[in-house]
């Protein structure tokens, strides 16, 4: 039987080897850095579960691929079903007509619906509530799926994958950019706080022309602010205006983010090619799968299947653009 | 046609980079509209854009790297310097924030940072008001060109003042003029081009519309049309109807 060796346990390595395994194949796992962990940018993600609301500034595969991903992440780890709310200050309505206009699978909330969804947020008069969305704690996700895989008996290997393996499929985000040449780094930066005053039940999204803001809930009044998206390879720091806009935003949806305890400062490089769409590429003995942008947690089901199609059926799915085995 | 610090520019749109949803749609978007300027912002990428950078040189059109989200003369003149590193040109589109909300430009600071860079040989495209005696002081100060706005930058409100934009055409005749920022439909940059504009600046009215790639061709199509309406010497409005043909001796019909 054929040993497929995954190299990266990032999102999309462990999902593309716990889809293989899922499908009977045999699977190790290369990662020099071990375990999933602060090294990779799937560990700052904010894990939302949000195929709509991304559509809005997305292409169609976004919308329907990531319909897909919360059942299949549903299958491995624990998804809140709670879907995410929209609101915007009076002053950016436009920007909230705008975002309806460009997206569906929403119902238009008002004041009282915003507050009966999300008692804390009692300064909005509009919103939208996308219902069928869902959310994920992603340090949580790659946890479930790194010993799920432990337990089918996968092995993984602390050390880069050795020169010239057969069956190897590439997923080390942008440390595959000797490969592949048209992936770019769009640098992130977010915030994990502790805010014991507020309660958000689900991820509620801040509209603003300059600077637009997610709050991602985990446990324990503990939440992910996020992100920016900037054309930058500069993963070293956050910048003092960053850091300065998320908390003002975060600060302008409830004044009680103002007492939150800062427990973490998050800043990567999410591997992206020129249209922001994740693609699987064999070159030679190597399949590539990269290119998940801001979409690790929404897209990695997607492209995790279309990646077992091509290397157990010799199926080419939609995310396959080269093939040059 | 005015030329900008001796240069014709091939295609009188100039398009932002910024905020497409992609750089597939970006490129897209310019190959679309054959726009004739791209501009490019280094502030926030400081100095780690290279992949983003080098896609936008790859583009092949001439580009305006500018000092968006600078509000000090400082740090306008900083962002300047590092702009002629990576792109290699004196052309620098200068921008010095005054109002956080309105992004109106800080003009007496414009005029300072203009002095500064003119003298270190930049050639200056200063983003200013309407307001003419701001831009006798920047073309004082040695700049050659003015774009003032049409309204706020990013407020898609179209030329907000006509009188003041038309005054200021009329003031400087041999100032290459540009409209920056505001513009939201090709209706208002069409009518730039028809007050004798000589190009206009816009960014966000492309990169967030529903489809960019079919606006930024609006915006060129509606570009042309303005240039050319100008040229031709458009008739003046009047109050009463003026019959394209004579009504006399027509045969009575009804």
């Amino acid at each position: 039987m054929t040993l497929w060796s995954v190299i990266g346990a990032g999102v999309a390595g462990l999902a593309v080897a716990t889809e293989l395994v899922a499908r009977g194949a045999s699977v190790q796992v290369f990662d020099p850095s071990g375990p999933p962990g602060p090294h990779g940018c799937s560990w700052w993600a904010g894990g939302m579960l949000a195929p709509w609301c991304e559509y809005e500034n997305a292409e169609e595969p976004v919308l329907r691929l990531g319909q897909q991903a919360i059942a299949w992440w549903a299958q491995h780890t624990a998804v809140t079903r709670c879907g995410t709310l929209v609101v915007a200050n009076a002053r950016d309505l436009p920007d909230l007509r705008r975002f309806a206009r460009r997206t569906d699978g929403f119902a238009d909330v008002n004041h009282a619906e915003i507050a009966a969804l999300e008692p804390d947020l009692t300064t909005f008069s509009k919103g939208l509530h996308f219902p069928d969305e869902a959310h994920l704690d992603p340090r949580r996700a790659l946890s479930d799926l790194y010993r799920g895989l432990i337990d089918k008996g996968v092995a993984f290997h602390r050390k880069p994958a050795p020169a010239g393996l057969a069956n190897a499929i590439d997923c080390r985000g942008l440390h595959a950019r000797e490969v592949l040449h048209d992936l770019r780094g769009v640098k992130g930066e977010m915030l994990v706080i502790r805010a014991p005053d507020v309660a958000l039940t689900r991820p509620v999204r801040l509209l603003h022309p300059r600077m637009p803001l997610y709050v991602v809930p985990r446990s324990d009044h503990v939440y992910m602010l996020g992100a920016t998206m900037i054309e930058s390879e500069d993963s070293g720091r956050i910048t003092a205006r960053s850091m300065l806009e998320l908390l003002s935003a975060a600060y302008a949806l409830n004044p009680a983010f103002g007492e939150a305890e800062v427990l973490e400062i998050g800043v990567d490089l999410r591997p992206a090619f020129p249209d922001n769409l994740p693609r699987i590429r064999r070159l030679g003995r190597t399949i590539y799968a990269n290119g998940l942008y801001r979409h690790g947690y929404l897209l990695a089901p997607a492209l995790a299947q279309g990646v077992a199609d091509l290397a157990l059926s010799n199926t080419h799915t939609e995310l396959v653009d080269e093939d040059r085995a | 046609m005015r030329a900008f610090y001796g240069t014709e520019l091939p295609n009188p749109l100039m398009l932002g980079t910024a905020q497409y949803p992609s750089p597939a749609i970006l490129e897209q978007a310019f190959r679309a509209s054959g726009a004739g300027v791209a501009t490019v912002s280094l502030r926030r990428e400081s100095g780690a854009g290279q992949t983003f950078w080098s896609m936008i040189r790859d583009l092949g059109v001439l580009i305006l790297p500018n000092t968006a989200g600078c509000h000090t003369v400082k740090e306008a003149v900083t962002t300047a310097h590092m702009a002629r590193e990576v792109f290699g040109t004196p052309w620098i589109k200068l921008e010095l924030i005054g109002h956080t909300d309105s992004l109106q430009p800080d003009v007496f600071g414009l005029v300072e940072a203009a002095r500064i860079l003119t003298e270190e040989g930049f050639q200056v495209f200063p983003y200013t008001t309407d307001d003419l005696i701001v831009g006798e002081r920047l073309l004082a100060a040695g700049c050659e060109v003015l774009m003032p706005w049409g309204a706020p930058i990013g407020s898609g409100r179209g030329l907000n003042n006509e009188y003041a934009l038309r005054a200021m055409r009329a003031e400087f005749p041999d100032v290459p003029l540009v409209v920056d920022a505001g513009i939201g439909l090709p209706s208002h940059a069409a009518r730039a081009m028809e007050l004798g504009y000589d190009a206009v600046l816009l960014n966000t009215a492309v990169a967030r519309a529903g489809d960019p790639v079919e606006m930024a061709r609006a915006m060129a199509l509606a570009i042309q049309a303005g240039q050319l309406a100008h040229h031709a010497d458009p008739i003046e409005a009047r109050d009463m109807a003026s019959a394209s043909t004579p009504v006399i001796g027509k045969a009575f019909l009804s």
